[in-house]
């Protein structure tokens, strides 16, 4: 008997193999276009061949450079990685204190909840001039960058969460003796842990837009700054290997997140755990 | 443990007053049972007797002195839901009760202190039949494990008071009646003042020491929320009186949900 749409499920390697599939078409669709340009212009630069790609790529993960005999993509993923993880962290930091305090003091939330509001809804690229301007060009005002633009999204996120515990548990948690501070300590920090894991995650796309525009305008490395460098000749070769990489990098620690998430909230995951 | 003394206690809602008028003294070591329609206040009763919620006006002595307006460890609580924590596991739900009380600014206990800790837990995983669950987080208990472990927890807590929410409102009547077992076993251990709201009129006859029945006396069908509940009905159970079917039908008709048969049936079990 045939089952509605909703309700036949797919197999495992049947999701491997559907999973796969638009993967192997736009590689399929990227090859074709690829040859059929190279073919018709052996030098075009706009749709090079996995072949270059990869030379371009080795060259600059292996070859140091001629003017400073820096290994390039390790020193731009080192550069931008420790942007990144500084402002992200600057910003989950900032999540879990504001967001606990916010969520679950009432005069705090009274306190600060207007201002987060407002400042959430600021566009943090406008506020890029600004930083570059007080900050001067440096790692500061790119780390400042990141943190500012992901923090209030994230503060708001976690203060919901907080406000959202069920009443029943804070109630309880005070009838076995917690008070305001063992009860954040023992209740509140690990419920809210998984939650604020998924911030994270959530967060990281917004922060490798903000750190990829604060490397196009002002930076001597990085990886948003080389492919901005390079865009000025066409490097398609290398900006190609580049996004990839940069892709790479946001799904491993996406997936490094997800088991950070499994391992401290094992309560929180009880499919996954098993 | 600790009586319970309230005096022409009166609860609003902006201008919907939920509870008026209400007057009852509760001595030592009674087992109160709160019974009435839905919506009828008792729940907000209780949640004003554990601190989560304020009278608007009235008197409300627990002990030897006005009640506390906060939770605080004289008044344990079972609810029906989100009864333990779920992020813990059953034994450190109960190790959390030590953590708690005497744990310091860490909310942990170390050393000896924790090892007589995790002895004290242990025994009561056995007390109430979880020892094989030890482990397992909430969420792979059943509900009526879930409850045990709940009133376990609450009573390592040493309350003078346990306020009940409906406690066993979701489970299967057969463990339910394990449940009244467990519960009436260890008020007889502990002593302490009970006070249970309950759907279920046979429960509150089966356990109880007294019944009291939370209705409206004033309407204003112009105004429906313009009075509230107040107890209508207090009954002191003894042998006599808790298997009379007089009675049950009574409180039955008052409260207008449960069908007397059932109710008896319940309280027989």
């Amino acid at each position: 008997m045939r089952l509605r749409m909703i309700n036949a499920t797919v197999s495992r390697g049947g999701a491997l193999f559907l999973g796969g599939l638009p993967f192997l078409f736009v590689a399929i669709a990227y090859l074709i276009a690829s040859a059929q340009r190279l073919a018709a212009n052996p030098s075009d630069k706009l749709l090079p061949s996995p072949v270059q790609m990869w030379s371009a790529f080795l060259d600059l993960a292996t070859v140091p450079d001629k003017r400073s005999g820096d290994l390039i993509l390790w020193i731009d993923t080192y550069a931008s990685l420790l942007r990144l993880f500084a402002g992200v962290g600057v910003a989950t930091f900032a999540a879990l204190s504001l967001g606990i305090a916010i969520g679950f003091i009432p005069r705090v939330r009274a306190f600060l909840l207007p201002f987060v509001t407002v400042v959430c809804v600021i566009p943090p690229l406008a506020l890029l001039p600004i930083l570059f301007i007080a900050l001067g060009l440096g790692e500061t005002a790119k780390i400042t960058l990141i943190a500012v633009g992901v923090a209030p999204v994230m503060v708001r996120d976690i203060a919901n969460r907080v406000m959202e515990l069920p009443p029943e548990l804070v109630a309880k948690a005070q009838t076995l003796g917690g008070n305001s501070w063992t009860t954040i300590l023992r209740l509140v920090l690990p419920q809210i842990m998984p939650r604020l894991i998924t911030c994270v995650r959530l967060a990281l796309g917004p922060a490798w837009l903000f750190l990829i525009a604060a490397e196009a305008i002002a930076s001597t490395e990085g990886l948003g700054y080389r492919i901005f460098l390079v865009r000025r000749y066409l490097s398609m070769d290398v900006i190609l290997p580049y996004v990839a990489w940069i892709t790479l990098l946001a799904v491993i620690t996406d997936w490094l997140l997800v088991r950070l998430s499994q391992a401290m909230s094992p309560w929180a995951h009880p499919v996954e755990a098993r | 443990m600790s009586r319970i003394v309230v005096h022409g206690l009166e609860k609003s809602y902006g201008d919907a007053r939920v509870l008026e008028r209400v007057n009852v003294t509760a001595e030592a070591g009674e087992f109160l049972s709160l019974v009435g329609a839905s919506g009828c206040g008792k729940s907000t009763f209780l949640r004003i007797l554990l601190g989560q919620e304020q009278q608007s006006s009235g008197v409300v002595i627990v002990g030897d002195g006005p009640i506390v307006p906060e939770p605080t460890p004289q008044r344990g609580i079972v609810f029906q839901r989100y009864s333990v924590f779920p992020h813990l596991t059953a034994v450190q739900n109960l190790l959390l009760v030590e953590d708690f009380r005497s744990g310091g600014p860490f909310g942990r206990v170390f050393g000896a202190r924790r090892r007589k800790a995790r002895q004290d837990a242990e025994a009561m995983l056995e007390r109430v039949g979880l020892a094989h669950a030890r482990d397992l987080y909430p969420a792979s208990l059943s509900g009526g494990m879930q409850q045990r472990l709940a009133i376990a927890q609450t009573l390592l807590g040493r309350p003078q008071i346990l306020l009940l929410d409906e406690p066993f409102g979701a489970l299967d009547p057969g463990i339910r009646v394990e449940m009244h077992d467990l519960l009436t076993e260890l008020w007889t251990e502990h002593g302490m003042t009970v006070v249970m709201v309950t759907h279920d009129i046979g429960e509150a006859f089966k356990l109880g020491t007294r019944v009291l029945v939370f209705d409206k006396v004033r309407h204003d069908p112009q105004f429906p929320s313009a009075y509230g509940a107040t107890i209508t009905y207090d009954l002191k159970l003894d042998r006599k009186t808790r298997a009379s079917s007089h009675h049950l039908a009574k409180v039955a008709a008052m409260v207008g949900t449960t069908r007397p048969d059932t109710a008896m049936a319940t309280t027989a079990s």
